[in-house]
């Protein structure tokens, strides 16, 4: 899968895009949430560079989490990657790629 | 309503130890609930209302009033909003109080995290496949908000070290505070990095032990021979990214601040001491800014100069340490900053930190993470002779 082939849930009545995945719209309640298209295209809103990380990570040295705003609005937590963990900053246009089965989201070609 | 005024805190009791390596939760838990009770001079027997979050280290309401010997209960709440229960607990107590439920409420937490390696974490959450899987942390979570604070205002590292500064200055009045050393901000900057731009003196303790207050009625106050201290105001409020839009330049305390100061009729400027969540430096600064005592943005700037400093500082906070040097126990730090608040309202803080004619406190209990989702809790505590 491609970063453009990034789908997220919309609500039908309400419009809403959401963040994370859930049943409900958690603005209007509705249950008929269908799944769009967006561009894959995004921000980084905030970001930690994690020293100290556990679990799955614990080997992985420093990992760079983050929110990206998406281009479409919502802000979906993720990890950066193909970058320098020093070169992240809030404001970096980033593309969604999937790695590990995960979203994760890498800077645009553009940008670096 | 909580019935402004009639409930009064009139035992507290934080365990002295911060590193149990040897014994039960539950028995540490028993050694507080005791403890409290001794303070205030009031019998187990008295005791018809219980508050416990219910998940320290497998335990829960039910076997903790079995394993205490509680009587049988007229009021109960197992409220968990992680490290800001027990703030919210003693706001439900008075509640109840008013609302004529029970007139001996106990509220007690505790735990073995630090011997144990682990908090009360409870099972798999909604969220976990899309929070969790990237590696998130604790200190992750926090440093998200930092690191947008310092992009949206011109917070400094530096200004974040000063909380620490100030909270370890009171902790060498401290004897059982985990770390008693004095620090500066050098120190705290050149501390290693745990998640940008959080170091590691930026982040709380982790300790073994507990705490646990009485809030009873003003009649059964009145028999009491110690001086209490008086519920004023409380307010509580959940804040979430709904629908992933979150907005980390701001706390629950922003609603729950004023919701407190609303019921207690008083404002920040009114303020003597402030006991204030402190998991991070960054949960400080963003709590002063949501409650009013400095403007959005100006956390920093607020914090420079020793306006957090005990005894003459602008706005003494943690005059025991915090959680940043005392004690943060099953990692959750309310209810130790609910006892020094008590403390300093009882003219009972260390003589170095006691605040001169200490009137008026506030207690702000934080919950979960910053960076995610949370919630916060905050009471305004009167001397006994406040009103």
């Amino acid at each position: 899968m491609t970063g453009s082939e990034l789908q997220v849930p919309r609500c039908p009545h309400c419009e809403t895009l959401i963040w994370f995945p859930r049943s409900h719209c958690p603005l209007c309640t509705s249950p008929d949430l269908e799944l769009v298209p967006v561009s894959g295209d995004g921000e980084v809103y905030s970001f930690t560079v994690n020293r100290r990380p556990t679990g799955a990570y614990k080997d992985a040295g420093a990992v760079v989490i983050a929110y990206v705003e998406l281009a479409e609005g919502p802000r979906v937590m993720t990890n950066i990657v193909d970058v320098d963990p020093d070169q992240v900053r809030i404001g970096l246009p980033v593309r969604a790629v999937y790695q590990d089965d995960l979203l994760r989201f890498a800077p645009r070609p553009e940008a670096t | 309503m909580t019935g402004r005024g009639t409930a009064v805190i009139a035992g507290a009791y934080e365990h002295p130890e911060r590193i149990i390596p040897v014994g039960s939760v539950a028995g540490v838990i028993a050694d507080v609930v005791h403890g409290a009770l001794a303070d205030a001079g009031l019998g187990i027997e008295r005791v018809d209302g219980f508050f416990y979050a219910g998940v320290h280290q497998g335990t829960n309401l039910v076997t903790m009033a079995d394993y205490l010997g509680l009587g049988p209960l007229s009021y109960y709440d197992s409220t968990d909003t992680g490290g800001a229960s027990p703030v919210s607990q003693v706001g439900h107590a008075a509640m109840a109080i008013a609302a004529g439920k029970c007139s001996v409420a106990l509220v007690a937490m505790g735990g073995r995290a630090r011997s144990e390696k682990r908090g009360s974490t409870g099972g798999p959450v909604p969220q976990d496949a899309y929070e969790g899987v990237y590696g998130l942390t604790q200190p992750a979570a926090y440093a998200l908000a930092a690191q947008r604070h310092m992009y949206e205002f011109g917070t400094t590292s530096a200004q974040l070290a000063q909380v620490r500064v100030a909270a370890a200055h009171h902790a060498q009045y401290n004897p059982n505070a985990l770390y008693r050393d004095p620090v500066t901000v050098e120190q705290v900057l050149d501390s290693p990095l745990i998640s940008d731009p959080l170091h590691r003196l930026d982040c709380c303790v982790t300790t073994d032990g507990g705490g646990a207050v009485l809030v009873v009625s003003e009649e059964v106050a009145r028999e009491l021979p110690r001086r209490g201290v008086r519920v004023l105001g409380h307010g509580e409020a959940l804040k979430t990214p709904g629908p992933g839009r979150i907005d980390l330049t701001y706390t629950a305390a922003a609603v729950s601040g004023p919701r407190a100061f609303e019921e207690a009729r008083v404002t920040p400027a009114d303020i003597d001491m402030a006991s204030i969540y402190d998991s991070f430096t960054i949960t400080v600064l963003l709590s002063l800014e949501d409650l009013g005592f400095c403007d959005k943005g100006k956390g920093g700037r607020f914090v420079e100069d020793g306006a957090l400093l005990a005894p003459h500082g602008v706005l003494p906070f943690n005059t025991d340490g915090g959680g940043l040097c005392n004690n943060h126990p099953d990692r959750r730090g309310g209810m130790i900053r609910l006892i020094e608040a008590v403390r300093q309202l009882r003219g009972e803080a260390a003589p170095e930190v006691q605040v001169a004619d200490c009137e008026l406190a506030l207690v702000q209990g934080q919950g979960h993470a910053l960076g995610t989702r949370s919630a916060a809790a905050t009471l305004i505590l009167g001397r006994e002779d406040v009103r």
